[in-house]
């Protein structure tokens, strides 16, 4: 109950500050873009345009989620530290964990609002501009939707165990901007500089699995390239996916680990927290 | 007598600084209690210890029957804190942060609203707590303070900022309150302000808590003199009355005006003898020392042993 309070009043804030806008905004245009100026290589006779924009959308996703998630995140426990608004919060009838899972339920509604809203604008205008769209496509274009909301409550959570546990703002913000580039940029060219330098001598498809799991970004492609067969053939991930022995529930399951691990370690991190 | 917090040995170390050492003090309903102390005597860390916001290093504490340092706070329903240098969510308007903190303690939104006319924010109640002076924060950090129906009040420098009529309307609030029950601790810098209404008052000094009684206790162990004033007619301009005592320390303020330093037990035997000479003697005023001297006295005498 209380956790909802301050799930409405973070909500409340986000949009008054016009995070819910400029976020909202950002998706659609770039959805929209991606939609339109995406499909001029193909031509118009692209029969599965929505396919081709689930490839490109998620790449889209996996750099700006993340970043969006980690700006919404990274202040929310040391900035209300630092601002003085957690001391009186906390002298209310709360537990710390409430003020933590509210934080976290309000930022998923902000990134889910704006990620359904730009998204889902982009698969309609596709609809309105008349191009054939399937089942198939749907459910690929509906689990890329949500499994986004996911990337987001991942880097969410991951924000928020930053937030607990550096000593201030500015801190937060470094420690957020480096992991992002990790996780986004660094990680896949070191792996694929690791692959091209083994030349799949000591390397296994086991070991691989494991070091894609363990970053969510690398979770996120998978799913969203290799789970749905008419939208791997377009990612050029067709071989990928035969080779990979993760089920997409496997890989939800691991985002969601990705979720509750960083956001359990972050409420005991705050907890112990003196203020 | 009901107690509502119970502070028993406390020591607070932030790493190798004793904020805070074996201080021990209990809160009864009804009363009205002053903490006071300099900048960093741990005024504020008290108050953050019975929050739980932090965890003392030894010792224990009871709030309302929870424990905060385990984290349990059901009793903080009950409680009203305003910290030292409150704020609050800049984008949000005083309406609606009083709502939310209302919601918080599950009291009535519409009850609490009340408050902000209390506290004269009536009219700015529907613009953004980014755009309010330090002294609209203020009020509206009272405001949330008194949310429900609080049973303990921890107020950090509650007057700070506040014009000296809302420090009435303030004063006033909060002894009705003490009146019907609730514990109010509040430090302060302003002492003349506390010395008519706080019927206890606790010394702080380096984290040590130096004194702890209501004003005539703390007067008596002081022994501090009581100054005499005296409208004496006809005497020379550096002369002393005849009468006077040989050794009570006096002083001529003003030309005409004798102060006498009267010690507790000779303060009775002096007033006899003024008014004996009542011829010479035209007006009398006795100045009971004043908590500002009683707060000297105590930092230092227990500056001494350093």
């Amino acid at each position: 109950m209380s956790a909802i309070v301050v799930a409405l009043k973070e909500i409340h804030q986000a949009v008054r500050n016009r995070w819910v806008l400029a976020a909202t905004l950002l998706l659609a245009g770039l959805a929209l873009s991606l939609t339109f100026l995406g499909s001029a290589p193909t031509g118009s006779v692209g029969v599965r345009a929505l396919d081709v924009v689930v490839v490109s959308l998620s790449s889209l996703t996996i750099l700006l989620i993340p970043l969006i998630a980690l700006l919404i995140s990274h202040d929310s426990i040391v900035g209300d530290m630092e601002r003085g608004t957690m001391l009186l919060l906390l002298s209310y009838p709360v537990a710390r964990w409430q003020v933590l899972l509210g934080k976290f339920l309000g930022h998923l509604a902000v990134l889910a609002f704006a990620t359904c809203l730009g998204y889902g604008l982009a698969a309609a205008a596709l609809m309105v501009t008349g191009s054939r769209v399937d089942n198939d496509s749907l459910v690929a274009f509906a689990a890329m939707i949500g499994s986004s909301v996911l990337l987001g409550a991942v880097f969410v959570a991951i924000g928020y165990l930053i937030s607990a546990l550096a000593r201030d703002r500015g801190t937060a913000a470094g420690v957020c901007i480096g992991l992002w580039l990790l996780l986004v940029l660094i990680y896949d060219m070191a792996l694929l500089g690791l692959l091209a330098l083994d030349q799949g001598r000591n390397i296994s498809a086991g070991v691989l699995n494991a070091m894609l799991l363990f970053n969510p970004t690398d979770v996120y492609r998978l799913f969203n390239l290799t789970g749905f067969a008419n939208v791997s053939m377009f990612a050029g991930m067709a071989g990928l996916a035969q080779s990979t022995s993760l089920s997409a529930p496997a890989l939800l399951a691991a985002l969601m680990l990705w979720t509750f691990v960083p956001l359990g370690l972050a409420a005991l991190a705050f907890s112990r927290r003196e203020l | 007598m009901t107690l509502t917090v119970r502070v028993a040995g406390v020591t607070k170390h932030y790493g190798r600084i004793a904020a805070v050492t074996d201080v021990s003090f209990d809160l009864a309903k009804s009363e009205m209690v002053a903490l006071i102390g300099h900048n960093g005597a741990g005024k504020t860390t008290l108050m953050k210890l019975m929050l739980g916001l932090i965890r003392c290093t030894r010792g224990s504490i009871e709030v309302l029957g929870d424990n905060p340092a385990a984290g349990q706070f059901a009793g903080r329903r009950h409680l009203g804190y305003l910290p030292e240098n409150v704020s609050f969510d800049a984008a949000l308007t005083g309406r609606e942060t009083q709502a939310f903190y209302a919601r918080l303690k599950r009291e009535p939104v519409a009850k609490a609203l009340e408050l902000l006319d209390m506290v004269g924010l009536g009219p700015a109640a529907a613009r953004r707590v980014g755009t309010y002076s330090k002294g609209m924060r203020q009020r509206l950090g009272l405001a949330q303070a008194l949310i429900g129906r609080p049973w303990v009040l921890l107020l950090d420098e509650p007057t700070t900022g506040l014009d000296p009529e809302l420090r009435q309307t303030f004063y006033e609030v909060i002894q009705r309150l003490a009146a019907e029950g609730t514990s109010v601790l509040l430090s302060s810098h302003a002492l003349t302000e506390l010395e008519e209404r706080a019927g206890r008052v606790i010394i702080m000094n380096h984290g040590i808590k130096v004194a702890d009684g209501s004003i005539e206790e703390l007067r008596r162990l002081a022994r501090l003199p009581t100054k005499i004033r005296l409208k004496v007619s006809g005497l020379e301009s550096d002369e002393m009355p005849a009468w006077l005592p040989s050794g009570a320390p006096c002083r001529r303020l003003n030309g005409h005006i004798v102060e006498i330093d009267a010690a507790p037990e000779q303060k009775i035997d002096l007033l006899h003898r003024v008014t004996a000479e009542g011829s010479s003697v035209e007006d009398l005023d006795v100045v009971p020392p004043s908590l500002d001297e009683l707060y000297a006295h105590f930092l230092k005498s227990t500056e001494m042993p350093r």
